[in-house]
């Protein structure tokens, strides 16, 4: 889904998709914007460069941090002009496998796949069956949810019940 | 920005966009008071989550209304600068937290059977807005659908275990479910602004949500071993800027910092 900077760019263009790219999460530092997959375009305009990027979660208080980050990162190319583009919405199959990786080294299991974006029955999971996530740690699926939220909005706490370590899910939307 | 009060235009559809963002933002105070008070840690951060969410949502929608209504009015005028007659928020979001009409300590029971009935709701409506006529509301609807689907699920778990769990619990439940269920009929009462929204294509009407939004909540609140209350004939009228006596204090409480510093930036 993420967008390549066309052949015909110029070097200047390309420089900086090169530092657009390198970009950190301020929330989760491990990964960049790029392999978070919110990044849409970058396009030069008269006076700089104008990026498009679409917004995680609705009241993600990181966003702001975000544009902030990006326009100082291409400071050097003049003017930055930061879009946030909430169509079509962003979803976690956007974080790229590299990205995903790094995730679980990190020790936050990655985001399933968001199999079905259409209507879902409720289901109703009783509390002390597995969660069947693999721990990112040791890999065992011996696993169970703490809470259903975070420490951030797109996070949620789970625990390995086989090397008991605490870790975060990515939740996949 | 000054401290004058602000008011909206007439223009159905910047009314109807109102009722929802006023819904979000609203509930979104009453969610974030259990900031610091929550039962247990991991509920503390799920409410100030969905508020944050919430809160989110509502800021995108205030902005589309403030370009709908032209008067170059933004999303913190909007949110802060109105007069309680200016809100359209069904009065069952401000409501307090508890039956007792304060919000700490709130009541548990009451938070996630509103939550629930209210992300029921609004995972129906956000469904709909997906195709609304107007981009940018169709754009939030897209985003927001999967927020309401995870606080739907979050709170129809809680509604289950306090319904089919102690004495105390069910018997909270109980008095919460009698409580709010008169409040539950403004959210399908249609009028001339969702007729118009309908009739351009904004957005459904609200009745049209009606069946299953009563089908979701019949499931759960059996699987919770509640009964339904009989229908009930009130038909608030927040949608219609007239609100309860709960509402001029959350709104003195929110409106605070702006109306004494105007224009106040972090």
């Amino acid at each position: 889904m993420n967008p390549q900077p066309s052949s015909s760019a110029c070097g200047r263009l390309e420089a900086a998709w090169e530092v657009l790219r390198q970009i950190p999460d301020p929330e989760v530092p491990v990964i960049s914007l790029w392999e978070l997959g919110i990044v849409r375009d970058l396009r030069e305009t008269a006076g700089g460069l104008e990026v498009v990027l679409t917004p995680t979660y609705s009241g993600c208080p990181a966003t702001e941090l975000i544009q902030d980050d990006v326009r100082a990162a291409l400071a050097r190319f003049g003017t930055v002009e930061v879009i946030l583009q909430r169509a079509p919405a962003w979803t976690t199959d956007w974080i790229s496998e590299a990205g995903r990786e790094k995730l679980r080294a990190y020790g936050i299991a990655p985001p399933g796949r968001v199999l079905d974006s259409g209507a879902q029955p409720i289901r109703l999971v009783h509390r002390a069956s597995l969660s069947k996530l693999a721990c990112p740690r040791c890999g065992s699926a011996n696993t169970e949810k703490l809470s259903a939220f975070g420490s951030t909005a797109c996070k949620a706490l789970y625990r390995c019940l086989a090397c008991r370590e605490p870790f975060e899910y990515f939740k996949p939307i | 920005m000054s401290t004058a009060s602000i008011k909206v235009g007439n223009k159905a559809d910047v009314h109807y966009l109102l009722r929802v963002a006023d819904a979000c933002l609203i509930l979104s105070q009453r969610l974030g008071e259990w900031c610091g008070h929550g039962p247990i840690l991991e509920e503390d951060l799920a409410l100030s989550n969905m508020a944050l969410d919430l809160v989110g949502q509502a800021r995108g929608l205030l902005t589309r209304a403030g370009q709908l209504d032209g008067q170059g009015h933004d999303e913190d005028q909007l949110a802060f600068l109105r007069d309680e007659r200016q809100y359209f928020n069904p009065v069952l979001m401000e409501l307090p937290n508890s039956a007792s009409g304060n919000s700490q300590p709130g009541d548990f029971a009451l938070t996630q059977l509103r939550n629930f009935a209210v992300a029921t709701w609004l995972q129906l409506l956000w469904h709909e807005l997906q195709s609304s006529s107007d981009a940018e509301v169709a754009a939030i609807a897209a985003k927001a659908v999967k927020e309401a689907r995870y606080h739907q699920q979050h709170a129809a778990d809680w509604v289950v275990r306090l319904g089919d769990g102690t004495d105390e619990s069910a018997a909270r439940m109980r008095a919460a479910l009698a409580l709010l269920w008169p409040y539950f009929n403004e959210l399908f009462a249609d009028d001339a602004v969702s007729a118009a929204a309908a009739a351009q294509g904004l957005g459904p009407q609200w009745s049209t949500l009606q069946p299953q939004w009563q089908a979701q909540m019949n499931e759960i609140l059996a699987e919770a071993g509640l009964s339904l209350p009989k229908p009930s004939a009130y038909v608030p009228s927040g949608r219609l800027g007239i609100h309860s006596e709960h509402m001029g204090h959350l709104l003195a409480e929110m409106q605070y910092l702006q109306r004494a510093y105007p224009g106040g930036k972090w």
